[in-house]
């Protein structure tokens, strides 16, 4: 029996890693994840889960010892925000490579300096090269059920990838929202026991993990990891269409708001989107041909399906809730040289939110405006716009 | 392994993990080696201390006593010159290029 509760996003997260009971967490609090975890030592302290949890010194040690705990064939897990996965960043490299299936909610925070607390994407685009499975959240019912999807994602053996799960620093991580959650059984049997590809502690098939490589045999590793992300594309719908036969709420890449007949449109990740979600219904009333993409699967990145969602519109701006310094917003550069080729869509940046500024109603419907301008202008004279920046 | 027909990556086992059990052992890390162990076998009291350290397994005890060196692994490190203690000092390491071929090494 589905339960409806009203918690914050921190301890929606919690709950889903409660009801799936994972063997070990190694773990380093930073805000706003702390009290993700603090939520999550409180079932340990209860009793309710069997997790081991190890307390450790940084976030580096909290990375590295998920990667010594997932090799040994444990179900892993940790949390952090902004510079704790940027202080960890070279041991994400590890758990990809190593093909270790860690699942770990990212509280998107910006990373310093100047030293901000607040939410944008500024973290897990600095790691989007590093070989995790990346998937955004819009609200707390997602972040739940993004974790909960997260462990059969990356388990599958034919994946065998980490996987981040991110929610919204303070937006998502400290407001309450009402969410429905699934019973204990109905997600230990989604997740099902865990079976490890193999494991450190299997005495009858040793192995060594974490070997020297030369030039003669990295590139093929690197290869498999490739591999490994393609059929991460192919299973992350499987996996959304089951649990919406368990849940009701289906997942794939992403979700389109109005897009069908949609003239221009906003893509973007995140919290934003439900404000977004809410402009377009207003526009959408008033008869005006807006609508939207949600982007869900960050990494693998879906482009075909993104092709397919936006290649009729006339004009469309890309949220980015970060910048790429030197060259951009990241999503919206990935965007436009996936979506480049198709018809004439003349593409905007719009970068916002930095450091956690609120992104209004308002503003949102503005952006709108100005891509109703630019079509009818037909050309893009300024691509990138900081929303909301004072001169 | 280096001129043999290398595994590609459908078949290698996935990220880099090593499958075969103690398989150092094909690799001969003597070949690397510049400075070689020179040890005065009468000398020697057998303490043991230079098998108890050697970083590559290379001393050969049998019966609780040294009899040898494994050349073929032995790295030329050192260590074991270094830990033989000082009133006995029968491990002299020397420039393998300085020996002839019948000179004692090992």
């Amino acid at each position: 029996m589905a339960q409806k509760v009203a918690l914050t996003g921190n301890d929606a997260a919690a709950t889903a890693l409660k009801q799936v009971n994972p063997d070990v967490a190694a773990v380093y609090p930073i805000t706003p994840q702390t009290e993700l975890m603090h939520k999550f030592a409180e079932f340990v302290a209860d009793g309710d889960v069997d997790t081991e949890v190890v307390l450790v010194e940084s976030e580096h040690s909290a990375m590295s010892a998920c990667v010594g705990s997932a090799a040994a064939g444990a179900r892993t897990i940790t949390a952090t925000s902004a510079n704790g996965l940027a202080l960890m960043w070279e041991i994400l490299y590890i758990a990809a490579s190593s093909r270790l299936p860690i699942v770990m909610p990212e509280v998107s925070r910006a990373l310093s300096g100047p030293i901000n607390i607040h939410c944008d994407h500024s973290d897990s685009m600095g790691a989007r090269d590093c070989g995790w499975i990346c998937l955004f959240s819009e609200g707390a019912q997602e972040a739940y059920d993004n974790i909960i999807q997260a462990f059969r994602i990356g388990e599958n053996h034919d994946v065998l990838l980490p996987v981040m799960v991110t929610l919204d620093g303070f937006i998502l991580s400290h407001t309450v929202e009402a969410l429905e959650m699934l019973e204990d059984k109905q997600v230990q049997d989604f997740v099902g026991e865990y079976k490890s590809y193999r494991s450190l502690l299997d005495v009858d098939n040793p192995m060594t993990l974490g070997p020297l490589d030369l030039q003669n045999y990295y590139f093929e590793h690197k290869r498999q990891q490739v591999e490994a992300m393609d059929n991460a594309l192919q299973l992350i719908p499987e996996v959304g269409k089951a649990y919406g036969k368990l849940s009701g709420r289906e997942y794939g890449y992403m979700e389109c708001i109005h897009m069908d007949d949609a003239e221009v449109a906003l893509i973007g990740m995140g919290s934003t989107m439900g404000t977004v979600k809410q402009v377009v219904e207003e526009m959408r009333e008033e008869g005006k041909k807006v609508g939207a993409v949600k982007l869900r699967l960050f990494r693998p990145f879906p482009a075909q399906q993104i092709i397919d969602a936006v290649k009729h519109v006339k004009v469309l701006g890309v949220l980015d809730r970060c910048i790429s310094f030197g060259f951009g917003g990241p999503l919206f550069n990935e965007i436009k040289s996936t979506a480049y080729t198709t018809a004439e869509i003349g593409f905007l940046n719009f970068i916002y939110g930095l450091g956690g500024r609120d992104i209004s109603l308002a503003a949102i419907r503005r952006l709108y405006e100005k891509l109703d301008s630019v079509k009818d202008a037909g050309v893009v004279v300024h691509p990138t716009e900081y929303v909301g920046v004072r001169e | 392994m280096s001129n043999e027909k290398m595994p590609g990556w459908k078949t290698l086992p996935i990220g880099g993990a090593i499958l075969e059990a103690g398989n150092t052992a094909e690799k001969e890390t003597g070949t690397w080696r510049v400075m070689v162990p020179v040890r005065d076998y009468d000398a020697c009291i057998h303490c043991l201390r230079c098998w108890i350290m050697c970083p590559d397994d290379a001393i050969i005890v049998e019966d609780g006593k040294v009899v040898g060196t494994r050349l073929q692994y032995c790295k030329g490190c050192g260590i074991c010159a270094q830990v033989c203690p000082p009133k006995v000092a029968c491990i002299e390491m020397k420039l393998e290029t300085d020996l002839g071929p019948d000179d004692p090494k090992g």
